[in-house]
């Protein structure tokens, strides 16, 4: 009888450890899938053509697949989206963790929630019917869909992981570091830029880092406004980003093309394996900044 | 006013950050307000029983989001059905079983890389798995079990969150009755962390009606009209893929701000379904 119920309890821990290992099988799925089926292609076109080759035309008669224009997309695109987003998801934040009445802060919290949670065909939609024709009247450009569509539609998407992180990290500060501040003389606002804000800033950098994930991995949205050729990156030039090129080719790609693309996706997987370890080590320091 | 004894440089920089943050945070106000206003505006007049009731057909020229509309009830649900036993199982193995550290460490990294990993992979590593390795084709329940993967983090995440409120005296006081680890577990620690399970669930089904990268390779973009088994074998589309199909490739802007506007409608509802659970669970548990 002991023995039976023992068994029984060994089953069941049993059980829950495998549930438990399934998310490490998925990553490893995912990894040794992506590995596999990119590598192929990488080593017929060269390493070297493949990542710096500036030409991508992989249904001409002659293909060419050279993908750094999607490489510099891809990071131009980020890093403006950043230049946008982060000094306004900051300022929001400073804002809503130190200033906002508590009604205004749980209104607006919501608002940065549901922001979040929009579908980002909804962000593409609107951008391509508001941002795009906008852009094209005020620049006098013959087409919108451009770099710096993407960029402004990024920007709106990554404010929510800003914002969210950012107003966490900027409430995790000691109160006592901020009533030394004013003790000492600082006004409010001094002690919120000058102490909380350099306290915070291992949690800010997350976020940033969290938005650069973010922006980098973001293909629906993107690729309705961004015109989609596969241009090398200009403002306001039509582009292609590493995500956009893997999701406008792969329905009717077949051959070497096909497994391009894959490579693509490693290459986009190992720029987010990059940012995830960035992620860790700042979330990482922010536990033990106090 | 205090102000007044201030230096000047002073008072400016306060004055400078006073004005950016007011600009800042009412820019992030008006972008919200401007998007749901817009969407609706734009879409709610589009909303006809015609376009909700019937599938799109090239003979008459008529556009129906019916088999859209049921595709994605079907995909949220075939979803949450596989995610929640593997995402609550795992969260319970990781607070009440695991002994070793190493093993929390890996499968609690594990999670943070899967839910940083861009859905336009999980698209790619679904089709060359489910749909081509285990022979699914394009269908539903290889766009499904994609979501599954891409739900996981975040079931574990709640459900662990709330195993960590329940008492340890509880459990302690279910092992001193005679209880065996199991039944601890089934009458003790899951009543105790339904909160976590449900908050989980309503985070998931907001990810899974928004998804879209995900499952343009894996669900297809088919506007079948099927029943719930018939159609997680057979490619359909869910709202927002059938959003982008209907703007990027038809053009008919009509349509995709109709389906735009329901998105809104149940982002809007799944956002004060969170707020209004979380509210009554904590009112619940300070009691």
């Amino acid at each position: 009888m002991k023995s039976k119920k023992k068994t029984f309890e060994t089953v069941v821990h049993g059980i829950f450890l495998i549930l438990g290992l399934v998310t490490v099988g998925c990553v490893l799925l995912i990894t040794v899938y992506l590995i596999v089926s990119g590598i192929p292609a990488i080593r017929e076109i060269g390493l070297i053509k493949f990542l710096f080759g500036t030409k991508w035309a992989s249904t001409a008669a002659e293909p060419s697949y050279g993908i750094l224009p999607f490489i510099l997309t891809s990071i131009y695109g980020t890093a403006g989206a950043i230049v946008i987003g982060v000094p306004i998801g900051f300022m929001t934040a400073v804002y809503l963790a130190k200033i906002a009445p508590p009604k205004i802060k749980t209104v607006m919290e919501s608002a940065v929630s549901l922001l979040a949670g929009i579908p980002s065909v909804v962000y593409g939609l609107v951008g391509m019917l508001v941002l795009v024709p906008a852009i094209r009247n005020l620049f006098r450009v013959p087409d919108g869909s451009s770099l710096l569509a993407a960029i402004v539609v990024l920007a709106v998407m990554i404010l929510p992981s800003i914002i969210n992180v950012s107003v966490t990290a900027l409430e995790a500060v000691p109160k006592e570091y901020e009533d030394a501040s004013l003790t000492l003389g600082a006004t409010p606002l001094e002690t919120y830029f000058r102490v909380s804000v350099p306290a915070a800033k291992s949690g800010i950098a997350a976020a940033v880092v969290l938005g650069v994930g973010r922006a980098i991995g973001e293909a629906m949205a993107v690729m309705m406004v961004s015109g989609n050729v596969a241009n090398m990156p200009s403002l306001f030039q039509s582009v292609r980003f590493l995500t956009t090129a893997v999701a406008s080719e792969m329905s009717y790609s077949s051959g070497l093309q096909r497994q391009a693309l894959f490579s693509i996706a490693l290459v986009l997987y190992l720029f987010i394996m990059m940012i995830n370890a960035m992620l860790n080590f700042f979330l990482k320091r922010n536990k033990e900044g106090r | 006013m205090p102000n007044k004894k201030l230096s000047r440089e002073r008072r400016g920089y306060i004055g400078l950050m006073r004005t950016l943050m007011a600009v800042c945070a009412s820019l992030t106000c008006a972008l919200v307000l401007f998007l749901i206003v817009y969407v609706l505006i734009k879409g709610v007049p589009n909303i006809t029983w015609e376009l909700l009731s019937t599938s799109p057909s090239y003979l008459t020229q008529r556009i129906g989001i019916l088999p859209d509309i049921l595709n994605t009830v079907y995909i949220v649900i075939a979803t949450l059905l596989v995610v929640l036993p593997l995402g609550v199982g795992a969260a319970i193995y990781l607070t009440e079983y695991a002994k070793n550290q190493k093993i929390v460490a890996v499968i609690e990294y594990a999670a943070e890389t899967l839910s940083g990993i861009p859905s336009i992979i999980y698209g790619l590593v679904g089709m060359l798995f489910f749909c081509q390795f285990l022979g699914m084709q394009t269908s539903l329940l290889a766009g499904a079990l994609t979501l599954v993967i891409m739900n996981l983090p975040t079931i574990m995440r709640t459900t662990q969150e709330s195993l960590k409120t329940v008492p340890q005296s509880f459990r302690e006081g279910a092992f001193g009755l005679g209880a065996g680890k199991w039944r601890v577990i089934r009458t003790v620690v899951l009543p105790g962390c339904v909160d976590g399970i449900i908050t989980g669930c309503i985070l998931s089904v907001g990810r899974i009606i928004g998804e879209s990268a995900a499952l343009l390779f894996t669900a297809g973009f088919a506007h079948a009209l099927n029943g719930f088994f018939k159609g997680l074998t057979s490619a359909g589309a869910t709202l927002t893929v059938a959003l982008y199909v209907y703007a990027k490739e038809q053009g008919e802007f009509d349509v995709a701000f109709a389906i735009a506007a329901i998105l809104m409608g149940l982002t809007l509802l799944i956002n004060l379904a969170a707020y209004l659970t979380q509210r009554y669970f904590r009112r619940k548990k300070a009691l």
